[in-house]
């Protein structure tokens, strides 16, 4: 699916144009200077880096772990859900979390190239499983903790079981669930590190190719794979509080609020037992 | 006062000696172009192999480290184990990781010395391009101990018979649907870019790799980034792999090799490496062990050491000290 990136430059009798790295540079300023301008290659024949390189990579990267990503959620929030609804299956939601952390995931690229081959899938499948565990527990979880008199009066308002689920449990457990899919979504752009050990470019490249890159390169894309999680865990982060229902919000930011506006505790102090 | 006995043992000892050293002079040089200076010596009469311990190497402490991957454990094994037998204090540190940090660790002095290979030390070490490695082992391992010296103070001792470099590999299957070309220029006319490639993600961007197949041999098969090597040919993900010419694998006769004969890939001879503390360590003597118990290490030798950790699963520990005693080092 992803092809191979063209690069600019290239080899031939008159080598690259593109410059040497400086060899008396300190190793941050070296790894800033690769992200931000084209260098030859340590091995010598190609131009490597800079931001071209690096957006093609983090291109790639991105839609590998959104792929995985997107797969994990379809697949364990309605299970997480309904097993938090019928309130069974604990020890299954629990369980899987904890085999999951077991399992090393480059074990598992070796393990799904028997099935699958080589490829965007193999990586596909692989972080999906590392982004299963953390949201099964916490869709689970957040379900479980759900007020059991919301769910009683929902109940008794006749709505049906499927339906307590979508409109009553799934809204108050999206920031647990949400919380789940952050910390998921973490670990897989952190991981997709590992894609080109099976033919997936990706940010891990010039960290798996040091006679390539050298140690600008493999700080530098270190440094922007820790940037790129950071952004993913602030956007999470943000989405998480969006999707929050005012109700829920009432504990942490009530409070200041009611300082100003005592109507509002009173509300508030509604929709907590609600 | 001298023991009678003992002066006739050291009598015998020479001559042996002065025997084998006679005997291997002419025919070593013919044909082990890469060993290089130095080297010559004890070898071939079992007898004069044996490595004795010295009491003059009592209390010389040497620490021997190498990368973490099968061949550098065995060489590493065996370099220690030698230097044991013959009277070092020897520590070994042989799980240093990649050539970066097992370098590092010797100009620290963490170790004393570990097995490299020429054409890594040279690109990765003092910047080399590989385009510029002198494609001549004997020339290349000179360039190696001459800079090493120069910049680190550090010894390249006489390089070894075989060497690791890359080698395109595929089943023999795949050889015989091709008609088995010997060469890797008949392979590319016959394979042309339809059939795929696998070697692991740096190869993509090295010119002694996937470049060099695209420039020196015109070939442009599609690469599958992977680390599965012969796996990948077991299971049908690639129709060649790089694989390096020592692989326990290939000492199986399920892989056809094809020969560089554009001479795209440069030499990477192994070379011991030893920092100053070292060289002071060993002196003369200890010199002398290392080239001697390498001397017998031909492509041929080390792929089936590497088998029989690789494949066999055998401890290192225990391939080095079967080899030591095969070839007569130790008893």
């Amino acid at each position: 699916v992803i092809g191979v990136f063209a690069q600019a430059g290239g080899g031939g009798g008159g080598g690259p144009d593109c410059p040497s790295p400086d060899p008396q540079a300190g190793a941050f300023v070296d790894a800033f200077d690769f992200i931000v301008s084209q260098r030859e290659s340590i091995s010598g024949g190609v131009c490597v880096g800079g931001p071209g390189e690096l957006w093609d990579l983090g291109v790639s990267h991105m839609s590998v772990s959104l792929a995985a990503m997107a797969l994990a959620i379809v697949l364990t929030v309605p299970i997480g859900i309904w097993l938090g609804h019928i309130g069974k299956g604990e020890f299954l939601a629990v369980s899987v979390s904890n085999i999951g952390r077991a399992v090393p995931t480059l074990a598992l690229l070796a393990f799904f190239v028997a099935f699958v081959g080589i490829g965007f899938t193999n990586v596909v499948i692989v972080l999906t499983l590392l982004a299963i565990p953390p949201i099964l527990t916490n869709t689970y979880v957040g379900v479980r903790q759900v007020d059991q008199e919301a769910v009683n009066a929902a109940r008794g308002m006749g709505l049906r079981e499927g339906q307590i689920a979508r409109r009553v449990e799934l809204p108050l457990a999206l920031p647990l669930i949400f919380g789940g899919i952050r910390t998921s979504a973490v670990a897989v752009v952190a991981t997709a590190t590992i894609a080109p050990l099976a033919n997936v470019q990706s940010l891990g490249n010039p960290i798996l190719e040091p006679q390539t890159y050298g140690n600008a390169g493999q700080l530098g894309a270190a440094i922007v794979i820790a940037v790129i999680t950071l952004i993913t865990d602030a956007g999470l982060g943000l989405a998480q509080r969006g999707v929050t229902p005012r109700g829920l919000k009432v504990s942490a930011v009530g409070q200041e609020k009611a300082r100003r506006n005592p109507f509002l505790t009173l509300t508030s102090r509604r929709s907590e037992t609600a | 006062m001298t023991h009678p006995i003992r002066a006739v043992t050291s009598l015998l000892a020479v001559l042996l000696l002065s025997v084998a050293f006679a005997a291997c002079g002419g025919d070593d040089e013919a044909e082990q172009q890469p060993a290089g200076e130095g080297g010559g010596g004890e070898t071939t009469e079992q007898s004069a192999n044996l490595i004795e311990s010295d009491p003059a190497n009592e209390g010389k402490e040497f620490t021997v480290g190498s990368k973490n991957f099968a061949e550098q454990y065995v060489l590493g094994e065996i370099y220690a184990q030698a230097l044991e037998a013959a009277g070092f204090t020897v520590r070994k540190q042989l799980d240093l990781g990649s050539e970066q940090v097992a370098y590092r660790q010797l100009k620290r002095g963490n170790i004393n010395g570990y097995p490299e290979y020429s054409g890594t030390a040279l690109t990765s070490f003092y910047r080399v391009k590989i385009d510029d490695i002198p494609r001549d082992p004997q020339e290349s391992y000179e360039q190696l101990r001459d800079t090493a010296a120069e910049e680190d103070n550090i010894t390249a001792l006489p390089q070894t018979p075989f060497q690791n470099t890359y080698v395109v590999t595929s089943t023999t299957e795949t050889a015989e649907e091709l008609g088995n070309p010997e060469t890797i220029s008949e392979l590319a006319e016959k394979a042309g870019s339809d059939m795929s490639i696998s070697g692991f993600p740096e190869c993509r961007q090295r010119t002694d790799c996937l470049l060099g197949l695209n420039e020196t041999y015109n070939w442009e098969p599609e690469f599958v980034s992977s680390e599965g090597q012969y796996e990948d040919l077991d299971q049908g993900q690639a129709d060649f792999t790089f694989g390096f010419s020592t692989d326990g694998s290939l000492a199986l006769d399920k892989y056809a090799t094809y020969e560089d004969d554009k001479q795209l890939f440069p030499p990477y001879y192994v070379t011991f490496l030893v920092n100053e503390d070292g060289m002071e360590a060993l002196g003369e003597s200890g010199q002398q062990v290392i080239e001697q118990v390498q001397e017998p290490l031909t492509e041929e030798v080390m792929r089936e050491l590497n088998s029989r950790v690789q494949i066999d699963k055998q401890e290192p520990e225990q391939v080095a000290r079967d080899y030591l005693r095969e070839a007569g080092f130790t008893e």
